[in-house]
């Protein structure tokens, strides 16, 4: 399983209900379906991953997110999870108060735009950072809202949001002492567990 | 004429009809005293008959799903496409049954009927069908083959309604539903046409108040008129510039009425093909048992409570340029069942063919069809497999 997925299963309690925002190829929910017996749903767009979904017996919904989640009712969630697609979306801020909506707790996990690397690009090249864990250049990102840690916890402030747990890990998803000590410069993912 | 049917074909079919001498009560207040079901069975049906998938026609459609009558028939079943060996409803795996429903007109008990009663054909006195009664018909059809739980009921359009119809009604006697290119009741724009299309048929003189039996015409005007408006409500916009644009017969217009575009001649063959081979009063009735569809009704108006109950998984899909129901109408269904927390999956595929692409193969719609029968397949007892 994909390491931030390891990380996030932790804060899923047994039994509770799951909706998994950009559920990818049903990973995670197959995985949280046979260990924590979660009931719940995946909401994704791309093709190829929906007919993943329905193969795995995984419950999917083909929707763009971007369209918003108005037909869910209130607080009708105990999980709503996000993982690395705040940045695709067109208003990040929006998707957050509506995923704090509709869910209890919400887990978010986004790339660090403030890491070192990206950093170093832009400073020294003058570029917009092209990576191998964000191979994109600029014209043809799906990445439209990248923002840092420290970025993302100025929203949370800002919108009343609670973290209630945070965890930064480089790009093969361990978290070494030094990014504890310095996250938005040496961490490149970050896992956030959010209420309101 | 087919020289040899392909691979995928389930071949050579025959229907066969039976006799149910148990009255059924109709949601009309009236009852059928006895009637008869025509069906088709492909597959085999396993020793704990839990294999078994039913599979519900929309408005014109019958019991010949798949295969073919003889040698010389041209054009195989209405979802030869789906059904057949290796296709999305396997019949290497599942037993199918397609039955033409109470109140059509391919066998089984319907307008053209004997009225035991007058010992004349039912004509319009053949009571009014709803997609409960069809459900509580075919409830006898699954009694009848010892079928306790089917693996699957599958339907598109009307035939979505009434699978969605089974999953409320029976709930214990279904384990999937797959509801394709549905809506959880008519909008007022589709009642619209409904009433366009029996006004055509009503309003021609050979219609003769559904009394046209006796003189040995039929109303082919009228039902002309019903399947043309009805076939441009299966198109799409952009489907029917793709087929014809305004592409003209004899490549100049001719300052007449005769029809000179290609679309004109088309409707008008769909047309006068349907007006031969279609009983207006079943055209009726059809349109009818649409109008009336509404199974929230019943709880108050919501559908969340319609479907609290069911227990099956549910695999719903639309087509995005479908406009008779279009994918705003499935995502109705699929909010509700969400609610209720039921097991849910939707996809909306890209589709340029209108109302009539759940009729007709499509890369991903197959796809999608085949990965969610997989899981039917998985959901077969195993005691069921074993027996196969």
């Amino acid at each position: 399983m994909r390491a931030d997925l390891e990380i996030i299963q932790e804060w899923i309690t047994p039994g509770s209900k799951v909706l998994d925002l950009g559920c990818g190829n049903g990973e995670l929910l197959t995985f949280l379906q046979q260990q924590k017996q979660i009931t719940g749903y995946g909401v994704e767009v791309d093709h190829d991953n929906i007919t993943a979904c329905i193969e795995k017996g995984v419950n999917v919904i083909e929707k763009n997110i971007d369209e918003g989640l108005a037909s869910i009712d209130d607080s009708s969630f105990d999980t709503v999870i996000m993982t690395q697609a705040l940045q695709v979306m067109y208003r990040p801020d929006q998707i957050v108060d509506e995923m704090l909506r509709i869910g209890k707790e919400c887990i978010v996990t986004f790339p660090n735009f403030g890491h070192w690397r990206a950093r170093g690009y832009l400073a020294f090249r003058g570029r917009m950072p092209v990576s191998k864990f964000l191979p994109y250049t600029w014209y043809n990102t799906p990445n439209i809202h990248f923002c840092t840690f420290k970025d993302f916890e100025q929203l949370c402030v800002e919108r009343n949001i609670h973290i209630l747990d945070r965890t930064v890990v480089d790009n093969e998803h361990k978290h070494h002492w030094s990014i504890r000590l310095w996250p938005n410069m040496l961490g490149e993912i970050a896992i956030y567990r959010i209420t309101r | 004429m087919p020289q040899s049917f392909p691979q995928d074909s389930v071949g050579i079919v025959t229907p066969q009809t039976i006799r149910f001498d148990q009255p059924l009560a109709l949601a009309c207040g009236r009852q059928l005293d006895s009637y008869e079901l025509i069906i088709e069975t492909y597959g085999t049906l396993n020793a704990d008959a839990s294999n078994a998938i039913l599979v519900c026609h929309a408005l014109s459609g019958n019991h010949h799903l798949a295969g073919y009558h003889s040698e010389e028939e041209s054009k195989p079943g209405w979802w030869d496409s789906a059904i057949g060996p290796g296709k999305p409803i396997d019949t290497n795996i599942f037993f199918v049954i397609g039955l033409n429903n109470l109140g059509g007109c391919h066998g089984s008990t319907g307008p053209q009927s004997i009225n035991p009663e007058t010992g004349k054909p039912f004509g319009p006195d053949f009571p009014i069908m709803t997609v409960p009664d069809w459900v509580e018909s075919q409830a006898r059809l699954a009694d009848h083959f010892g079928i306790q739980q089917w693996a699957a009921v599958v339907g598109g359009s009307l035939g979505g309604m009434q699978a969605l119809q089974w999953a409320i009604n029976y709930p214990q006697r279904l384990r999937h539903c797959l509801i394709i290119a549905a809506a959880p009741k008519l909008s007022a724009q589709n009642i619209a046409f409904n009433e366009v299309a029996r006004q055509a048929i009503t309003r021609d003189p050979d219609f003769n108040n559904g009394h046209f039996y006796e003189n040995g015409k039929v109303p082919k005007t009228g039902l002309m008129l019903a399947r043309m408006l009805g076939h441009i409500t299966y198109l799409s916009d952009d489907g029917m510039r793709e087929k014809f644009g305004r592409e003209l017969r004899e490549g100049k217009i001719s300052y007449d009425f005769n029809p000179q575009f290609e679309v004109e001649s088309y409707l008008r063959y769909q047309g006068e093909r349907f007006s031969t081979a279609f009983d207006a009063n079943t055209y009726l009735l059809m349109t009818k048992a649409l109008d009336y569809f509404d199974p929230a009704a019943e709880y108050g108006h919501n559908l969340n409570d319609a479907v609290r109950n069911a227990l099956c998984k549910f695999m719903v899909i639309a087509f995005t340029s479908d406009w008779r129901f279009s994918p705003e109408r499935s995502r109705e269904i699929v909010d509700a069942l969400v609610a209720a927390e039921k097991k849910v999956s939707y996809a909306e595929v890209d589709s340029d063919h209108g109302h009539d692409a759940f009729l007709i193969p499509n890369p991903r719609y197959m796809d999608i069809y085949s990965a969610y029968m997989k899981q039917v397949a998985n959901d077969i007892p195993a005691t069921g497999k074993e027996n196969n």
